[in-house]
């Protein structure tokens, strides 16, 4: 189907290896921005944020706004490690 | 040179097909929202007119429905890849509006806001929880299993790993979440319709059973594709107007979610007022501290396992076998988390919203007189007609219920917060009455409500159904069965999947809450490991993986079961402890203190161990194992399956 070359196992490990450190950049923030923040919630509170305590807000608000930044993030950077080793569909 | 050009073009031609499609779904659901408005605005005038507000209820509830039937009629399919996976050709950013569909179930739309408001800051372990997950979704498994080109979940864990024993595991998991969860969803279907249409709690389960086979009976996953977009439009629009309206009321900013800050404020200056001893407040918790309800261990666990179950749970990750690429694939988690986000994001604004309308207008008011006891806001005694609100011990539907009620208990001339308590659901569905809107707005929240339910019954029905008829009966009893054939079993298992589901529901079993909590504990324990090392761990062998599941799932099912039935027998024979209290009681026992929502805390480490053990003892996969993992890591290239 593909006319073009076939993937190398060099490639293949390459492309695997960016993308094993991709994932553990992600889940870091994702567990630092998602959890971990929280675990300051008390001394967070005790400051104000557009009227918010800052605690409160980083887990009603602040978190879900960083895991959606994060997700397109990740995505748009797995695509292009995908394009860069030349591992990518072809469209 | 020419020759090599022409395979670009086709390629040019297919984009341009891909973005034809996309500006047509576009076109379609553009017409189709505007024509929702429409529809609203003429329903609007109608009550205007005059017309009464049961009638305007029942033209929401079945215009809707119709709308989800057309479509599902529409999308009818006899392809085999059509009904499983909806050809592959759905693009991401309406797979995405699809699934956040699926996701926002009945306890999500109208439940959520109402557990904020009783847990203020722990009940935020929910928010987190279900927003999070999704980030796992898109890096640790959606793609991979796009690539390998599975109809069902099973599918992947018999392909990986050797076949029948684990794809059997795999579906009684499987089964064992996505049951419990859709018995809740056809309960909040029937709960619904009868608060809204006024029948029957058993008609109102089988008239919203129909609903739900209408959509995906003929099509399978094409049709519960199309009718979860178009489910999607209504159940947001509904979620966010009468909110938006509030807030522009109270705080003349329609932005509820940035103005909701000033709500806590009031709120806390309230509490730090009247929370004090002999205050009308005296015993309310504050809204915006910490760890009252949930210790920090419960709070992170209970986040923790309703993430990690969200990267589990069948009925989502099979979502993403319906995109034409992994590329989409993932685009499309982005996409769905954006949508649940919308929702999620809200959500913790309606609490606050009507905690301070309670706080403010029905406690600490004078009803000291009947005269006194009329001013209080309408909505206390439409609700409370409908059993959903609780003062000083009755459901009062009249002023004079209410403050006879309370002169017999000696309360006095105000109402304190011990005096009085609303269900859960109230929240959401009364913040129409709470800002005086018209009832065109209730019966709009009450479309939503209903569209999200029936919407995550759908996915979960096919995702159960799906499973029977492609891995049981296809794969392991007759694999050589016409496409007609499997199609035919198919529709038939849904039927009696989803009668099953209405007959648990009918019963209406106690704390199925709880038992979503359950749900997602059960499915992360079971399928989160044995999913993402047989991806992200070659060595991963079938005998790890099969154990792992076993032991997740086994661990998980006997804390649940022994702390929710038999919890004297897991306080002397298996060390746990009381965790409110000294009782030892159901749902009040557990080791470290760890409530039984949050059991994926022992399980999920238990599978990972026990996974990464049994595979150092046991031989390496094969090389064609191998070479198939290397395989489902590479976007490019064929599908495996």
């Amino acid at each position: 189907m593909d006319g073009s070359q076939p993937i190398t196992p060099e490639t293949a490990a390459r492309h695997w290896g960016l993308s094993r450190r991709l994932m553990l950049t992600t889940l870091t923030l994702w567990l630092l921005g998602g959890l971990g923040i929280h675990v300051f919630v008390e001394p967070l509170n005790e400051m104000v944020f557009l009227g918010f305590p800052l605690g409160f807000f980083a887990a009603a608000q602040g978190s879900l706004i960083i895991f959606l930044i994060l997700i397109f993030w990740f995505a748009h950077r797995q695509n292009r490690i995908d394009e860069d080793c030349g591992v990518a569909e072809e469209e | 040179m020419r020759i090599a050009e022409w395979p670009k073009k086709s390629e040019l031609e297919r984009r341009m097909a891909g973005r034809d499609l996309t500006s047509n779904l576009s076109r379609i659901y553009g017409v189709y929202t505007v024509g929702f408005a429409i529809f609203v605005m003429f329903l609007a005038i109608l009550e205007q007119v005059g017309v009464p507000d049961t009638v305007i209820g029942y033209l929401f509830v079945f215009f809707t429905i119709a709308v989800y039937a057309g479509i599902g009629i529409l999308s009818r399919t006899m392809m085999v890849s059509e009904y499983y996976v909806a050809g592959r050709r759905i693009p991401a950013f309406f797979n995405g509006m699809a699934t956040a569909a699926d996701w926002i179930s009945a306890a999500s739309f109208i439940g959520m806001a109402g557990t904020l408001y009783a847990l203020g800051y722990d009940g935020l372990a929910f928010v987190l929880g279900w927003t999070g997950g999704y980030v796992l979704v898109a890096v640790l498994i959606a793609p991979y299993l796009r690539k390998f080109g599975a109809y069902t979940v099973p599918d992947f864990l018999g392909a990986r790993y050797g076949g029948g024993f684990a794809r059997t595991i795999g579906i009684f998991i499987l089964f064992c979440a996505s049951f419990t969860y859709i018995v809740a969803q056809v309960t909040g279907t029937g709960v619904i319709a009868s608060r809204f249409l006024g029948i029957p709690f058993e008609v109102a389960v089988f008239v919203g059973l129909i609903g739900i086979l209408l959509c995906s009976m003929l099509g399978g996953m094409r049709a519960v594709t199309w009718t979860q977009v178009a489910q999607y439009i209504v159940l947001i629009i509904a979620y966010l107007i009468p909110v938006v309206l509030l807030s522009a009321q109270r705080t003349g900013i329609p932005v509820p979610q940035l103005m909701y800050g000033e709500v806590l404020q009031d709120i806390t200056a309230l509490e730090m007022a009247h929370a004090v001893p002999g205050g009308y407040l005296e015993g309310a918790r504050s809204h915006t501290q910490p760890f009252v309800h949930y210790d920090p261990l419960n709070f992170f666990a209970l986040a923790a396992c309703l993430m990690i179950g969200t990267a589990s749970l069948p009925h989502v990750l099979m979502r993403y076998f319906t995109t034409p690429s992994v590329r989409e694939a993932r685009k499309s988690v982005a996409w769905t988390l954006l949508f649940v986000f919308i929702l999620y994001f809200t959500a913790p604004a309606y609490a606050a919203f009507a905690k301070l309308e309670i706080y403010s207008n029905v406690l600490g008011t004078d009803i000291s007189t009947l005269d006194a006891a009329e001013h209080l806001p309408e909505w206390v005694f439409v609700y409370g007609k409908l059993n959903l609100v609780h003062v000083c011990g009755v459901h009062p539907a009249t002023p004079q219920e209410l403050f006879e009620a309370c002169q017999a208990a000696g309360v006095g001339d105000i109402i304190r917060f011990a005096d009085f308590a609303i269900d859960d659901d109230v929240v959401v569905i009364a913040t129409p009455e709470i800002a005086g809107l018209p009832y065109v707005i209730a019966g709009l929240v009450a479309a939503g409500g209903l569209a999200a339910a029936l919407s995550t019954a759908d996915g979960l029905l096919l995702a159960i159904a799906n499973a029977l008829s492609h891995d049981i009966y296809y794969r392991m009893i007759d694999p050589k069965a016409s496409t007609q054939r499997r199609l035919i079993v198919a529709r038939a298992l849904l039927i009696v999947v989803a009668i099953l589901a209405a007959i648990a529901a009918g019963t209406q079993p106690a704390g199925i809450l709880s038992m979503v909590a359950w749900a997602f504990s059960i499915a992360a324990s079971g399928l989160f490991p044995a999913l993402i090392m047989g991806v992200w761990w070659k060595r991963t062998t079938s005998a790890g993986a099969v154990m792992g599941m076993i032991a997740g799932t086994g661990v998980c099912l006997v804390y649940l079961i022994v702390s929710r039935y038999f919890p004297e027998y897991g306080v002397e024979t298996l060390g746990m402890t009381t965790i409110d209290g000294p009782e030892v009681v159901a749902n009040n026992v557990g080791w470290f203190g760890v409530r039984n929502i949050s059991a994926g805390l022992f399980g999920i480490p238990v599978a990972f161990v026990v996974t990464w053990l049994v595979s150092l003892v046991t031989p390496a996969p094969s090389k064609e194992m191998q070479d198939f993992v290397d395989a489902i890591r590479v976007p490019r290239g064929e599908t495996l399956a």
